[in-house]
């Protein structure tokens, strides 16, 4: 389903990732870890084209997206929940959901697709009218994945998606994503501090160290690896 | 009394046109956190396209003065300049996006200083001032020692109907919805698939739109129109969209109406009327030292 071969990105003089590769099959749940800096996040970023690749290739059902920008790349179903969530916090939580939808013009189903939202998350349908600045940081990245999911979404990446939030949350969401998996059909690449849960849900995961791919694997070859263990799961 | 109600009358013209202008500038700093000082040149030439427009117009409508035909010259000249701001935006703005806010705001000085002087030459407007047409026929009222026009009537209701139509772009339509995401964050939007040029070339064509309407309302009001008509108008708007909250589109027309009746009140006043400048950046400095959020704005606190 997704593609990436070669990937370098740099930030000005400061090299981001440097030749990173990797495969997402469809219908699987595929994991990056690493560590702050490793470059998980400026690999999503360069998937959606919020970042500039230097040299590399990426494909999406077998076309080339390396140099689309952001807007249109959405628009062919793949969708990005980035890191600090990034909702709107100056609109209302249902307007959120309409940016989302902004590519949906099929009203049956932004209808049908937000109702599904609201039942994964029902604390959004209460505070459907509440700006979204005003939520607490579970609930925003609950807007975040809601938000992602409407804008009818066949890859997803999450970005982080435990990050400052209660414990008990971040199980709930993690019970949702794979959820959104199996009823939704939709492929997931996840980027996950908790190395743990991330190398729990997925199938297959790759770690990334200073923008290099140095180990990969199916997860639970990854989960009995070591040095994963040493170094992600403080085992 | 007589005196406090044609001082209201007087300042509510005002206020509107400055609220039309301000909300331009509002608008653009909303989305791309700038100061357009060519905004208030927008205003200028939107007069001098309506100037133009007259005569062609009223041949076409086989006579002067008509309501069609001040509608019809008033949204030609509209159109016109957002189609100027928009390109305005795409050949002088939009390469210094990734650059540092500074280098914008300067070049935003010099496109400004460019048409105010392009048009002084004399193949253009030429510097000299010129009688603006009479686009409506004029009625006067009076209402005891009370004396307005229908001008006067006529400019606070143009505002309010526009003040209405921007209300609805941006809070209920989908393309609002995504100019207000767009202000909040960019990044975010184009995730959205909203394509951030194009609505920021929206944002200056509306913007610009504005200001071409209070261009003309304002040479409805002192039909002499010159080059640099717009720059004492542009500066009293920039203070109000400051007084009322830069970025925010209630705080702009507040601001704006708080302004032109503070001014006309106290112009009115003998000793202190050759003072309304002074008085009007005395406001500025006391916002910013005091209220720099504005009247209407809030502090902005981001949530991590």
């Amino acid at each position: 389903m997704l593609e990436i071969s070669d990937l370098s990105v740099a930030y000005g003089a400061i090299k981001a990732l440097h030749g990173v590769s990797l495969r997402v099959p469809p219908g699987s749940i595929v994991t990056l870890i690493g560590a702050n800096g490793a470059g998980t996040s400026t690999t999503l970023r360069a998937i959606s084209g919020l970042a500039k690749s230097s040299s590399g290739r990426i494909r999406y059902d077998g076309q080339d997206i390396t140099a689309l920008p952001p807007h249109r790349i959405v628009s062919r179903g793949l969708c990005h929940v980035p890191e600090g969530r990034m909702v709107f916090a100056n609109l209302s939580v249902q307007e959120n959901l309409q940016m989302g939808a902004y590519l949906q013009r099929d009203r049956a189903w932004i209808a049908a697709q937000t109702d599904y939202v609201f039942s994964l998350f029902p604390r959004l349908q209460e505070r459907c009218q509440q700006l979204a600045g005003t939520l607490s940081g579970g609930e925003q990245q609950m807007l975040a994945i809601g938000r992602a999911l409407l804008g009818r979404p066949k890859f997803l990446m999450l970005d982080e998606p435990s990050l400052g939030i209660a414990p008990l949350l971040v199980k709930t969401i993690f019970e949702k994503i794979v959820e959104i998996n199996r009823s939704q059909g939709l492929t997931i690449l996840l980027v996950e501090q908790n190395a743990n849960l991330a190398l729990e849900v997925s199938s297959y995961g790759y770690v990334l160290e200073t923008g290099k791919v140095i180990l990969e694997g199916p997860s639970a070859e990854l989960k009995a690896n070591p040095q994963v263990q040493a170094a992600y799961l403080g085992i | 009394m007589d005196w406090l109600l044609q001082q209201s009358i007087n300042g509510l013209g005002l206020g509107s046109i400055y609220a039309l202008i301000a909300l331009g500038y509002t608008m653009v700093y909303g989305v791309l956190r700038f100061i357009n000082f060519a905004h208030s040149d927008i205003l200028m030439l939107g007069a001098f396209a309506a100037f133009y427009l007259e005569p062609q117009v009223s041949r076409l409508l086989g006579g002067p003065e008509s309501v069609l035909g001040a509608i019809l010259i008033a949204a030609l000249a509209a159109g016109l300049c957002a189609l100027l701001g928009i390109l305005i935006e795409f050949l002088a703005y939009r390469p210094l996006r990734q650059r540092p806010r500074l280098a914008v705001l300067i070049t935003a000085i010099g496109v400004s200083l460019f048409i105010e002087f392009t048009a002084q030459h004399d193949k253009v407007f030429s510097a000299k001032t010129q009688f603006f047409p009479r686009l409506l026929p004029e009625h006067t009222f009076q209402w005891g020692q009370v004396f307005f026009s229908s001008t006067d009537l006529l400019v606070p209701a143009v505002t309010a109907l526009m003040l209405g139509a921007m209300w609805f772009i941006v809070q209920k339509t989908r393309t609002g919805t995504a100019m207000r995401a767009v202000s909040f964050n960019q990044q975010a939007a184009s995730l959205m698939g909203v394509n951030v040029n194009r609505i920021i070339s929206f944002t200056f064509g509306l913007g610009s739109a504005l200001a071409a309407i209070a261009g003309i309302l304002y040479a409805m009001k002192a039909p002499g129109i010159e080059p640099l008509m717009g720059v004492q108008p542009g500066l009293r708007a920039f203070i109000a969209a400051v007084l009322g909250g830069i970025g925010n589109l209630p705080g702009a027309v507040v601001g704006g109406l708080v302004l032109g009746i503070l001014e006309t009140f106290l112009g009115g006043i003998p000793w202190l009327s050759s003072y309304r400048d002074g008085i009007a950046f005395a406001i500025l400095i006391l916002i910013l030292l005091f209220k720099p959020a504005g009247l209407l704005g809030k502090a902005t606190v981001e949530k991590v």
